[in-house]
């Protein structure tokens, strides 16, 4: 959706992108293994994203771990720090509270505390997001927490072809990296996909569709819903601009304030709850670096302050859809 | 069965436990007159618990340590200028003066990583083996903390992973008998922390950790057990502090009675007159060594107090190995 669509060009889920992202990797380069919990054959995992890859690599490369959240993250630093590449995989994104002490205060600052003697090369995959009926434990977008930590990169993808690129740079790249894998995309997305080990480089946002009018900044799952605002609105004489932000660390922050620059209204929206979100920081920051020049307030979407709620009535209204991007955009357009 | 340390590793261990001896002492002098501030965990008593394990480690064998961790540091092999400076916050540090005492890492050494989280380098220790065991390398890696970490979950989860992957990772437990401000048996159920070793399937061995000739024995017997493939040891060192948890603790939880018999047994005097005794140092020799590494640690000190310390630009640089593509 967000990819060039090249005629006959093959499509993948956005598992299957990210399947093929860990097999080229684990093909490139003997020093990348993957660890977590479950993902042995058959099941490759909770999301069965690693399936077919100890087969075809071997259970020393994609091993299975007992449930030992420090110890499968702590571990994963050590052997960074020892020379490897490890992809570890923390079946969801509320378990990373569990070793946000191995995450936080080793991965992401060891390499400061080390005077820049001690890289740590490790990519944290990790699912979640609201939508599946998981409840208020499975289902947490916690990407605020981890921006606000110096050292770690964080990256949210929309679509498979960006899956596959990016997480290919978060592997092969000397800096700690959380992957966050919303898993209504699992379900969702199909995209076209580049064969082979084509990236995506980290801190380039993508605008996924351009407009004069307004700026809808977004990342994950809520692209492809200010899309079809844009769609909507379009119909109605309005020019939205869409930037998928893909990377939120590092922030493509040139992409952003050129587009509201242009547009001087602009929209942020994320699924986790707005109150103290990452859209918090964007808001923030274009109002500093723009405010002579925009229209009206930087308006921000995003969840209730409640924790995920299991009824789907709850969960569909804890939601940001849509509608309520759409609301947010109209409240600008009428200023 | 394994001989004893010959005269060469006898003398080895004595000459680190004085350096680490004396570096203690004077840094503490430098706290004391305000020369120097931070928070400062004195490994004083504790120098075999280091010395002896480390006698048996490679340049390439990896060590993790704790903010206690000036005897880990010295005992592997890190440059006392370079430590010293360091615990200064001097650029000439190891880390460039950005880490401090609680987090000194030198890697040329194979001093990977000093945390100031109680328990935290155990799951980084079982990667560091994790990442030998993939590359075929015959290193072994030893992680030290206290008793307090033996109650932490991060402990356990090692312990598990590491023997159920069979690492070349010995866990030193250096088992002062305080976590922090509380007793052993105030926090603790078992006697040993050793005994927990059972629940992972790997020995764990209870040594006296002030005695350098039993520990470097069964430290010995860990490691070639680490370096052959056959798995990870827990291995308790029973040891005592003697200035409590943090500089200027006035240890009135401790029994002042304990305290004295602890400091009338300091390991560092004891292992020298049995030295001598034996006729593995003459008086002289031994003296040879402690003016040694009194003139060394005066260097060091000297050399760090007199360092530049890391310009302001320096800030903001190592937070990212790659320059950030936008910001």
């Amino acid at each position: 959706m967000t990819s060039t669509v090249v005629p006959d060009q093959r499509t993948l889920g956005f598992a299957a992108a990210i399947n093929e992202a860990l097999d080229i990797a684990l093909g490139l380069d003997g020093s990348v293994f993957a660890l977590g919990e479950d993902i042995q054959e058959p099941n490759g995992g909770g999301f069965g994203v690693h399936r077919g890859l100890q087969t075809k690599h071997g259970a020393h490369r994609v091993r299975p771990t007992p449930i030992s959240e420090q110890a499968i993250l702590g571990a994963a630093v050590g052997a960074a720090i020892g020379g490897m590449r490890p992809v570890a995989e923390i079946m969801l994104m509320n378990f990373v509270q569990v070793c946000m002490d191995q995450l936080a205060n080793h991965a992401a600052k060891t390499r400061y505390m080390s005077g820049g003697r001690t890289p740590v090369p490790l990519t944290v995959r990790t699912a979640t997001g609201a939508g599946g009926g998981f409840g208020a434990q499975h289902s947490d977008m916690l990407e605020a927490q981890l921006v606000h930590v110096a050292g770690l990169k964080v990256v949210v993808p929309s679509n498979p072809a960006d899956a596959k690129g990016l997480l290919l740079s978060c592997i092969f790249d000397d800096d700690p990296c959380v992957f966050v894998e919303m898993t209504q995309l699992y379900f969702s997305a199909q995209g076209p996909v580049p064969d082979g080990d084509v990236r995506v480089p980290l801190g380039k946002a993508q605008v996924a569709h351009a407009g004069d009018d307004l700026t809808l900044v977004t990342y994950g799952k809520q692209t492809a819903d200010c899309l079809a605002v844009a769609g909507e609105l379009a119909a109605e004489g309005v020019s939205v601009e869409v930037i998928d932000l893909r990377t939120l660390q590092p922030l493509d922050l040139d992409t952003v304030l050129g587009s509201v620059a242009r547009t001087r209204r602009a929209v942020v929206v994320h699924e986790a709850v707005r109150r103290n979100g990452f859209g918090a920081e964007l808001a923030a920051t274009i109002s500093e670096e723009l405010f002579g020049q925009l229209a009206g307030p930087v308006r921000r979407v995003g969840a209730p302050d409640t924790p995920v709620p299991y009824a789907r009535s709850l969960e569909t209204a804890y939601i940001p859809g849509p509608a309520r991007i759409a609301a947010a955009a109209r409240s600008l357009l009428e200023t | 069965m394994s001989s004893g340390p010959g005269p060469d590793v006898l003398r080895g261990m004595y000459r680190t436990a004085v350096r680490i001896k004396a570096s203690d002492e004077r840094y503490r002098a430098l706290m004391r007159s305000g020369a120097v501030g931070g928070m400062y965990y004195s490994p004083r008593g504790q120098e075999f618990a280091a010395a002896a394990v480390a006698a048996h480690l490679r340049i390439d064998d990896q060590v993790v340590t704790t903010y206690r961790g000036l005897h880990d540091q010295i005992a592997k092999g890190v440059p006392l200028r370079d430590l010293w400076a360091e615990y200064l916050g001097r650029a000439a540090g190891t880390c460039g003066g950005k880490g401090g005492p609680m987090h000194v890492t030198s890697p040329a050494h194979g001093l990977m990583l000093t945390t100031g989280v109680v328990g935290s380098g155990l799951p980084i220790a079982t990667g560091l083996a994790l990442a030998a065991q993939l590359q075929g390398s015959d290193r072994v890696i030893v992680v030290n903390f206290g008793d307090g970490a033996s109650n932490i979950g991060a402990f356990h989860e090692s312990l598990n992973l590491a023997s159920l992957w069979s690492l070349p990772v010995v866990f030193v437990c250096q088992n002062n008998l305080y976590a922090e401000y509380t007793p052993l048996d105030g926090g603790t159920t078992v006697t040993r922390i050793a005994q927990r070793a059972a629940s992972y399937s790997m020995p764990g061995v209870t040594v006296d950790g002030n005695d350098p000739v039993e520990l470097w024995g069964a430290a010995g017997e860990a490691v070639a057990r680490a370096r052959s493939g056959q798995g990870p040891t827990l291995l308790e060192a029973l040891t005592y502090r003697f200035c409590g948890h943090i500089m200027g603790d006035q240890q009135a939880y401790i029994p002042a009675e304990e305290l004295a018999a602890a400091i009338a047994a300091d390991p560092v005097p004891r292992f020298r007159a049995r030295l001598v005794e034996s006729g593995v140092l003459t008086e002289d020799a031994a003296a040879a060594i402690e003016q040694e590494a009194s003139d060394e640690v005066a260097d060091a000190a000297q050399f760090a107090l007199g360092a530049p310390e890391p310009e302001a630009d320096q800030l903001t640089t190592d937070v990212y190995g790659t320059p950030k593509e936008a910001a």
